[in-house]
């Protein structure tokens, strides 16, 4: 009965799957969460999200869903089963309401009475989408309310306080731009590996065992090694802003797959070229600016550098002081690019411009150069090739 | 099966406990995610002690494989043992070390399972436990049994977000994010904490704490059990309302800040 709701959740970008929605049911079959809006809101919650970035989401399609009536099914309304109009109905009324409702016969054959109401009131105003809540003074007055309980976009008391806890958005800072499919992504960065054996010994080194035991004239001796580990470190450079707008899918799923495949991965942000600061939220860009410099401090040459920009500017941008666009710079882009890649000899470049645009590009052909030739476009073929360079320091 | 509800020492959300209820009525692994400090490990424990139940706990840790939560096998003490002469050796269940899965699975009444920040294992980990926590058994094959789960144990896992987690096992389990509590609800855990603490002074370290916390600046936000913490360092050092409410007028430098700030960056900011 929840159907059109889930798929309006897997339409919006949640990744609902059939399993989840059968969760659902069955949580609900199992009578898990009271019946009322706020537990049917954490349940529903607990069971189809299932990562804190959707969380947001989740509240703006459940706000949206719960009180845009006119998107229910009117049939679905009337398939709700009774208990859930019942407490609900519990809840909702005053002692006094309820007296009087008792006056008026016993609540079963009042809830037999508002399914029927619905049913007209259906017919009455096809279309509409207000079509619950006549309200009045007559005895379903107070059960106008009843499915208003269903319906949680309502400004009455209680609901004021359900509708709240999804539509105060708790969740915004979590959801962060989707994850989309970047599998092959991560497959191409994990032949960016540096094994090597290092801490504490906890495998068998059967050569040397076989060796040692040979030696203890057939005892067991048992000689340990470390395990080999990837002890890969990358730096990820992004520009952002301007040009970069369009490629903002794309570096999303690059970020994505590199802090999925490495233990080590720092992440700076720049726009159009390296000047003397860079920063790491976007939306901190000036009180939080940190100075490149200090990336130099801070990690050691080990660090494989990965700059992620579409190298498109105005030429003044890299080899002019003061030719930046949003500030006064004392040192030229290419200044502060070459000194980077002094520092750590392991780079590349990864563009997002597929590599036949580059020749239209003034400054794509510069940074190229001041790159040495380290440029890949982002796409996997080019990232496979970034990855075999990065092994290698630059001469 | 009674409802968790929170215990007398834990106050749990009203969604947190539909969020328990519904993984426990389904038995299905239930995933806790949440900032560092809101008490996910500390649900599971307060589970246990709210049902009656035991708890297995399973810390993991970046060496630990998947196999080792189910059992290993000591071949190492086997060959020894032959070379010794032992009778152990003909048996090879002799050689089964048990994992917490394992012991979990053959316990005579429903437990509970803790698996503590499984972030922090290697990336294919969670993915190595997909039928086990599906179907609830695993095969031994050394042995040639089937390990069969007596009683569905209730398993909660926790995780930091260090990784990401794979989707297959992420539909297997339920999920709740532990939020930082509202006001309220941070006063009622420092109520619990600290019963007879005097009103003023909890206003006012609740004022100063809020202040810390928003802070934009501040890397490491403290949440609630650094507030704990630092509650009682405020009573050990007898500290009063009157001292708090200066160091919000600037007058003098927080006390016990490092019971707050874990970072020398932050700690530099609020001083």
């Amino acid at each position: 009965m929840f159907l059109d709701f889930f798929l309006l959740l897997k339409e919006k970008g949640i990744p609902v799957t059939l399993r989840e929605y059968l969760d659902l049911l069955a949580a609900l079959d199992a009578n898990v969460a009271e019946y009322n809006v706020d537990d049917f809101y954490f349940l529903s919650r607990t069971v189809l999200v299932k990562n804190e970035e959707h969380l947001d989401l989740y509240d703006q399609v459940f706000g949206v869903y719960f009180k845009g009536m006119e998107q229910i099914q009117s049939s679905d309304i009337l398939n709700i089963p009774d208990e859930w109009l019942r407490k609900n109905g519990e809840r909702l009324f005053s002692r006094e309401e309820l007296e009087n409702i008792k006056s008026q016969g016993d609540l079963e054959s009042l809830i037999d009475r508002m399914a029927e109401l619905l049913k007209e009131q259906k017919e009455r105003h096809q279309g509409g989408n207000k079509w619950i809540g006549t309200g009045g003074t007559s005895p379903f007055g107070a059960y106008g309310y009843n499915p208003e309980g269903i319906r949680i976009g309502q400004d009455e008391s209680r609901h004021r306080r359900a509708i709240k806890v999804w539509d105060k958005r708790t969740f915004k800072d979590l959801s962060q731009d989707e994850e989309l499919e970047t599998r092959n992504m991560k497959m191409a960065l994990r032949k960016l590996r540096i094994l090597s054996r290092e801490g504490r010994t906890e495998e068998i080194d059967l050569d040397k065992t076989i060796k040692s035991t040979a030696k203890n004239s057939g005892m067991l001796e048992v000689e340990m090694a470390p395990s080999k580990k990837n002890v890969v470190k990358v730096l990820l450079l992004f520009d952002v802003g301007g040009s970069m707008d369009d490629h903002i899918a794309l570096c999303s799923q690059l970020f994505s797959a590199a802090k999925y495949e490495f233990k080590h991965l720092e992440f700076y942000y720049f726009h159009n070229c390296l000047y003397e600061n860079v920063w790491q939220q976007n939306e901190r860009r000036w009180d939080g600016k940190i100075p490149t410099e200090s990336i130099f401090n801070t990690f050691n040459s080990d660090y494989r550098v990965v700059f992620v920009g579409d190298a498109s500017m105005s030429p003044y941008e890299i080899f002019s002081r003061m030719g930046s666009v949003e500030h006064y710079n004392d040192e030229s882009g290419q200044v502060c690019l070459k000194r980077m890649i002094e520092q750590f000899p392991y780079f590349v470049w990864l563009n997002p411009l597929s590599k036949s645009e580059w020749k239209y590009t003034e400054s794509i052909g510069m940074v190229q150069k001041i790159m040495k030739d380290r440029m890949f476009p982002l796409t996997i073929k080019g990232i496979e090739e970034a990855v075999g360079v990065l092994k290698k320091k630059a001469k | 099966m009674n409802k968790f509800q929170g215990t007398a020492d834990y106050i749990a959300s009203h969604d947190l406990s539909v969020a328990v209820n519904a993984a426990i009525t389904l038995e299905k692994p239930l995933l806790i995610k949440g900032e560092p400090g809101t008490g996910k490990t500390l649900l599971a424990h307060e589970i246990a002690k709210a049902l009656g139940k035991p708890l297995y706990t399973w810390h993991i840790k970046s060496t630990t494989t998947a196999q080792q939560g189910l059992y290993e096998y000591d071949a190492v003490s086997r060959l020894r043992d032959s070379q010794l002469g032992n009778d152990k050796v003909d048996n090879i269940a002799n050689y089964i070390n048990k994992g917490k899965m394992w012991q979990a699975f053959e316990a005579d009444e429903k437990v509970i399972l803790l698996i503590d920040e499984i972030d922090k294992a290697d990336i294919e980990f969670p993915n190595d436990l997909l039928l086990e926590l599906d179907k609830m058994q695993f095969f031994c094959y050394e042995t040639g049994e089937e390990i069969i789960a007596k009683h569905r144990p209730i398993i909660i896992i926790t995780s930091n977000n260090e990784k990401e987690l794979p989707d297959a096992f992420l539909r297997r389990c339920f999920f709740h994010y532990i939020s930082f509590p509202d006001r309220e609800t941070l006063k009622e855990i420092v109520a619990v904490h600290y019963p007879n603490l005097e009103e003023q002074l909890v206003e006012s370290a609740m004022k100063l704490f809020y202040e810390i916390r928003n802070q934009r600046n501040i890397k490491k936000k403290p949440s609630t059990s650094e507030l704990i913490d630092w509650i009682k360092l405020l009573l050990v050092g007898k500290i009063n309302a009157q001292e708090l409410d200066d160091v919000m007028e600037g007058k003098r430098g927080t006390p016990y800040l490092g019971a707050l700030l874990k970072n020398e960056h932050d700690k530099a900011i609020i001083r």
